[in-house]
């Protein structure tokens, strides 16, 4: 009996849906030019992550252009005010150092807007210089006693490494480890740590199944309470929500660590190594068996059961794949995200009948190995857009809108930056209730596709033609007295 | 930075168009016209920024940037400059450099790359764009650039224009500096006649240049060349050939204009196609400009007929929303130049301006904005968000017409808002884009959303939703509950605890 109990437990270990068959090889794209980018950079990444704290300023240390863009870029998605600050650097202050614009940034944001958290990030430009931003905010602390009621987040992001995904990972993790502290454990309490994938309306949704549970919860970095789309009682310069500092310093109590993608495993693993947590990570929570194991997780560590609504919601999920797998069965997908939201929506398409035909992403990750579908291109648009030509439906950010336009094929608007859209931050793809509700969207979209036939749709091959056709016993065709009869209609013939 | 562009900078920075730059001392003068930046309270783009916002508008080249994924990766394809055919310029090229290419260079990744663009896309010109890291490294796009000119016979223009050289408006002149350099005057026209104009400054955001083109092909003035809305290579390399100069955005592109009068002696002026009277007096000035260059002056009556009948039709059309805007009140926000312009329109639509920035803005500008407004005209220099905010919040004002940075100030007052700035969907160009624009204000103030989303919450505590007011109405007497909502209280406000007044 015993290979038996070895097969079950490899068997368990592994996915249980999962065809380790199709397992994705991982190609980089051999390109110099990088064409209609699918990636965005590091510090913008990171600045997502600052931005998921409450009271928060978070800055740019590079040219103003950094921050100018990577902000222009978060209001056109999130259609909030977005508080993001640059220490202005120039080409003097790039090659002397940028001790004096961080030290200058660090006081003026103080004086100005009084955040309790001021989180920097590098840029490349101050990356290939070397400035060594922990050593200055040493140094600043010591001179400036007026910054000791200013907690100082650093993450080196430099643009020329990994993509928006890396940026907030690192981000993350810094938080992580310069503000948690070990302390007692409370055994109700466990922290989430969200992907840069996952919108504000995909936290709340979270948070209220782990609540349904009777835990609490601490959401790291939460940008459910700061980009949520909400009217604040006054106007101010720092972030309006997110996760307090007393929060993240309270994380060190939690009983478990969530994490939701592979992107948040370093921080799991960071709050792991500072305070002892035990970390579990949710690779996705779009689709029917990931939520399986979340909602028997929660059940086993709050020792409740699964309450009613999430056993109905599991029961109209399954009605929802049945309505929805007419139309998604058989499609042929062509798709660009960031690792872990091509792995979440990818597998769903996968879970739903669609075939993975072309796969983009932007940087390397252990989410690789696991999605659905033969080679994974780390790439960009213009890859997508090669790809998809045989494909029935276009998945990635906005910027797909003009690869859509060209091949004429529907575009599913995922991830950041949706643009062209608004509600972005109310989208909710995790849970039971988030992975139908892109069930409906897919399948809506494939819906509108469908043609309307015509008589000629259909038209025989010259071969089928030809085979037809009464055997010709003359050479020309021309005396009309044999080859295809000629119709003849009645009105004719009676005249 | 190489030498060369520091001493384009310098040679940018002289600019005898500019009565401003003319009065300052030469030592200030080389000092540039930048103010230096305040880390940690600054905002607005770099000099890449803006070298990519003048240029990229030039609809049938690839514009490389090369770079880290940053400068392209997360800025492409944000502008609504339209185009009547090509629509390469749409199409997101960059270098993507990696580490690799941060220590060993990323040149030799610079010219695969514009061989990739040629041989796939095959454009008539490729533009590349320097960044803040590529210059760091020393990478030499001139260098590239030149190589690849002679290897493959297409011009690829180099534009040096890093993001560390300074701020957006210098990048303008920079990307400029690349025309003049590489572009205007390396091609004969087909053909030219004596109504040739160039229009500079002009990116046909949203299509206003074709509400404008129709007046001018009406009067028989061709547009040689636009810089750079809707542009062509060809067209602006054969731009030497007009008979007169139109600056539009006055700030942003001089030197061309400048440098063009000195070089082939083309005569400029800057107008507006913003406002009724604006788009007439442009009309009258290219008529006149043309007439003096040789064109003949019947000219000049049939441009007095095109306004007249124009400006009948447009007032008659704006009459209608008078009476419904009349004594409303705006606070516009603007990049500069065009504060004037719009001021002198939205008046005529009944309009009152209580505010306008005048943070870009010229000497002749703010005189400008006086004659219009009359002396107690409110120029505001530098207005922070609260203070915006503030001014919404307590109703003086009616509306905030501003670029869409600072839209939410307005929105989170609960009041209506109107995107002037580059990201707006709507034109607002010459007699129909004025029309426009009234239209749209009118659509933005009578929308009852307004009623609504003004209406306070029966419970009381309308806006504060940092989720800690339900606990505390359920136990209002508790002091420690108390001390919690000061704090969400402070929170919100953005002061600590102790400045909260009992």
């Amino acid at each position: 009996m015993h290979w038996a109990w070895c097969l079950k437990k490899c068997l368990h270990k592994s996915h249980p849906q999962r065809d380790l068959s199709v397992m994705a090889q991982v190609v980089e794209s051999k390109k110099a030019c990088a064409v209609n980018p699918l990636k965005m950079s590091q510090p913008l990444g990171a600045s997502l992550a600052f931005l998921g704290l409450d009271a928060c300023m978070p800055v740019m240390h590079g040219s103003q252009g950094c921050t100018s863009f990577g902000l222009v870029l978060l209001v056109r998605h999130f259609k909030e005010a977005i508080p993001l600050q640059t220490t202005a650097m120039n080409e003097v202050t790039s090659i002397l150092g940028g001790y004096d614009n961080i030290e200058a940034a660090l006081l003026n944001i103080r004086k100005r807007a009084a955040p309790k958290i001021i989180a920097i990030c590098s840029t490349g430009l101050t990356e290939t210089k070397g400035d060594d931003v922990e050593g200055y905010i040493v140094t600043i602390r010591k001179r400036h006693p007026e910054l000791d009621d200013t907690e100082i987040v650093y993450a080196s992001t430099p643009d020329y490494v990994g993509g928006f995904e890396d940026g907030y990972r690192v981000a993350v993790t810094a938080i992580v480890r310069t503000l948690v502290k070990p302390l007692p454990v409370k055994s109700d309490q466990v922290t989430l740590l969200p992907g840069s994938h996952l919108s504000p309306g995909d936290i709340f949704e979270l948070r209220e199944i782990i609540e349904a549970f009777g835990l609490s919860v601490i959401v790291l970095p939460d940008v459910s309470g700061s980009l949520d789309g909400h009217i604040p009682p006054d106007w101010r310069g720092t972030t309006l929500g997110g996760t307090s500092l007393q929060e993240i310093r309270a994380a060190g109590a939690s009983a478990l660590t969530l994490g939701v993608g592979e992107q948040t495993r370093d921080a799991a693993q960071a709050l792991q190594d500072i305070a002892g947590t035990p970390m579990e990570v949710f690779d996705r929570l779009t689709g029917l068996e990931v939520n399986d194991r979340f909602l028997q997780r929660l059940s086993q560590l709050s020792g409740r059961p699964v309450p009613a609504k999430y056993r109905r919601q599991r029961s109209q999920l399954l009605d929802a794949m049945l309505d929805g797998h007419f139309y998604t069965g058989g499609v042929k997908v062509a798709i660009a995200a960031e690792p872990d939201l091509l792995l979440a929506v990818g597998s769903l398409l996968h879970e739903m009948g669609a075939e993975l035909r072309c796969c983009v992403s932007t940087t390397k990750s252990a989410s690789h190995a696991a999605l659905p579908a033969q080679t994974v291109i780390l790439g960009d648009l213009e890859d997508l857009e090669r790809g998809a030509t045989d494909c029935d439906l276009l998945v990635t950010h906005s910027h797909g809108r003009q690869a859509s336009e060209r091949l004429a094929k529907p575009l599913l608007r995922i991830g950041f930056p949706v643009f062209d859209r608004v509600g972005n931050a109310h989208r909710c793809l995790v849970g039971y209730r988030g992975t139908m509700a892109l069930i409906f969207e897919v399948a809506n979209l494939m819906i509108e596709q469908i043609k309307h036939h015509h008589a000629d749709d259909w038209p025989l091959s010259p071969e089928a033609l030809q085979a037809a056709a009464a055997p010709s016993t003359c050479d020309s065709s021309s005396c009309g007295s044999c080859g295809p009869a000629t119709p003849i209609r009645l009105a004719d013939a009676g005249a | 930075m190489s030498t060369s562009l520091k001493a384009r900078i310098a040679d940018v920075f002289e600019e005898p168009g500019c009565d401003k730059n003319q009065g300052k001392s030469d030592k200030e003068r080389k000092k540039g016209c930048t103010a230096q930046l305040a880390p940690g309270a600054a905002a607005g783009g770099c000099a890449f920024d803006g070298a990519k916002i003048a240029l990229q508008p030039i609809a049938d080249v690839a514009h490389l940037v090369h770079g880290p994924i940053a400068c392209e990766g997360n800025s492409w394809d944000n502008r609504h400059s339209a185009s009547s055919g090509p629509q390469i310029y749409r199409t997101g090229f960059t270098t993507d450099i990696n580490e690799l290419d941060v220590i060993y260079g990323g040149e030799k990744r610079l010219f695969k790359s514009i061989r990739e663009i040629l041989e796939k896309y095959d454009p008539p010109a490729v533009f590349v764009y320097q960044t803040c890291v590529t210059a760091l490294v020393g990478d030499d796009i001139e260098a590239v650039c030149q190589r690849a000119t002679e290897k493959f016979g297409k011009p690829i223009i180099p534009v040096n224009a890093p993001g560390f050289a300074g701020i957006k408006n210098l990048g303008n002149k920079l990307g400029a500096e690349a025309l003049l350099d590489y572009v205007i005057g390396t091609v004969e026209p087909e053909f030219t006649t004596p109504y040739d104009i160039n229009i500079i400054g002009e990116y046909n955001l949203v299509g206003e240049l074709w509400q404008v083109k129709p007046l001018l092909d009406a009067l028989g003035i061709r547009i040689l060349c636009c810089m750079a809305g809707d542009g062509r290579y060809k067209e602006i390399a054969s731009a030497h050939r007009a008979k007169v100069n139109m600056m539009v955005c006055s700030k942003s592109m001089i030197n061309i204009a400048t440098k063009m009068e000195k070089r082939w002696g083309i005569p400029y002026f800057e107008g507006s196609f913003y406002g009724i009277g604006d788009m007439s007096d442009s009309l009258r000035q290219i008529a006149k400009l043309l007439v003096q260059q040789g064109a003949p002056d019947e000219l000049l009556g049939r441009t007095e007929r095109l306004i007249e009948v124009e400006e009948a039709r447009a007032y008659q059309r704006i009459e209608q929303y008078k009476q419904r805007l009349a004594g409303k009140r705006v606070l516009l926000i603007t990049g500069g130049v065009k504060s004037w312009s719009v001021v002198a329109a939205l008046q005529e639509a009944g309009l009152e301006i209580v505010g306008t920035s005048v943070k870009k803005s010229t000497k002749e500008d703010k005189q400008k904005i006086k004659e219009i407004m009359g002396d107690d005209a409110h120029m505001i220099d530098n207005m922070t968000p609260r203070e915006m905010y503030n001014m919404l919040r307590d109703a003086r004002a009616d509306i905030m017409l501003s670029g869409g940075r600072s839209q939410f100030v307005a929105l989170k007052a609960r009041m209506p808002w109107l995107d002037i700035n580059q990201e707006r969907y709507y034109p607002y160009g010459g007699y129909e884009g004025m029309v426009e624009l009234v239209s749209q204000i009118d659509r933005a103030l009578s929308n009852p959303v307004w009623q609504q989303v003004r209406l306070p919450a029966p419970w009381g505590d309308d806006g504060e939703t940092l989720g800690a007011v339900p606990v505390l109405a359920a136990s209002a007497t508790d002091p420690q509950a108390n001390r919690f909502l000061t704090e969400v209280a402070a929170n919100a406000l953005g002061l600590v605890p102790e400045e909260v007044p009992a």
